[in-house]
């Protein structure tokens, strides 16, 4: 069974031959997820500083500086958080693989990152994004800055400032792989 | 002063100037891991009621690292006598998005970006 949230476009197939694309895949029990924790600041921030050579700087002009710097900086958050939340919730009894691709559109980035989840955590992730499809972004974000002060998380927190922050918008894909395992999809595009 | 030092951030906190500073990029896992960083954060709000927080080299803060702050901003506000400010830079982009959100939750924060 799949299903799809949000207006999902699915990027696992390069459509045209002239777009840029970035993959990086892992597997996820080689390395414990300690140590590989300071994998995911690396891999965010090369992808960050990939992307830039696509925006051009001029020394002698300064907003074409800033637009690299916020660009890198949107990248490396963004893949960043996909990363975390990726290494926190594989489940590793499912052997599947959590990889990352980046493509440049015409005028936006697009990230897809997949990972295997047990059908318990894909039940709750299906919730949490049923409340950020359907709530005003804005105010979910403050509220749960206010839960997370109480309860000592910081759940949900990646995806809603790439919405808030970035201005982001997130679609996901759900696909049932077997062994009570689900492969989840999310989608994250920000224009540029 | 109590230092905190890690792979790629120091915190320094001034008790004789109760300013907090937070500097180079923050990618812990979960508020577990930044526990050490809240006490120094938690010890400057038993001290003082006038703390600065100094973010200007902070290059880049994951969003546990932002549900720290936050849990910071609400501890001060709830303490109704804290007066807090955030020093801030425009250089770092991830500050001139995500700080503001800071002032929603304790609007009477004095917020500084230069």
């Amino acid at each position: 069974m799949a299903e799809t949230f949000g207006n999902y476009e699915d990027i696992s197939q390069a459509r045209t031959q002239n777009q840029e694309y970035l993959n990086l895949s892992f597997s996820p029990s080689s390395i414990p997820i300690k140590q590989r924790w300071r994998n995911n600041g690396l891999s965010a921030d090369f992808l960050g500083d990939y992307f830039t050579t696509f925006f051009p700087k001029s020394e002698n002009d300064p907003a074409s500086l800033r637009r690299q710097s916020e660009i890198k900086n949107a990248v490396s958050y963004i893949a960043n958080e996909l990363l975390e939340n990726a290494m926190k919730f594989s489940d590793e009894r499912l052997n599947h693989p959590i990889s990352i691709r980046l493509m440049l559109d015409k005028d936006r980035i697009i990230f897809s990152e997949t990972n295997g989840v047990s059908r318990e955590q894909a039940d709750s992730f299906r919730t949490f994004i049923n409340k950020v499809m359907s709530e005003d972004p804005n105010e979910l974000y403050i509220q749960q800055l206010e839960e997370n002060a109480m309860t000592d998380s910081s759940a949900g927190l990646g995806y809603l400032t790439m919405v808030n922050d970035y201005g982001a918008e997130l679609a996901w894909y759900f696909e049932d792989v077997g062994d009570n395992g689900v492969a989840v999809t999310t989608e994250v595009k920000v224009a540029v | 002063m109590a230092t905190i030092e890690g792979e790629n951030y120091k915190v320094e906190y001034n008790p004789d100037t109760a300013t907090i500073a937070i500097s180079g990029a923050l990618r812990l896992g979960g508020l577990g891991e930044y526990a050490p960083i809240i006490e120094v954060l938690n010890a400057a709000l038993d001290e003082h009621t006038n703390i600065t927080l100094n973010m200007k080299q902070l290059e880049f803060l994951n969003s546990s690292g932002i549900a720290m702050l936050s849990k910071f901003v609400i501890e001060a506000r709830n303490k109704e006598t804290v007066d807090l400010t955030l020093c801030g830079s425009s250089d770092v982009p991830w500050q001139g998005k995500s700080l503001i959100n800071l002032q929603r939750l304790m609007p009477k924060i004095t917020l500084v970006v230069e």
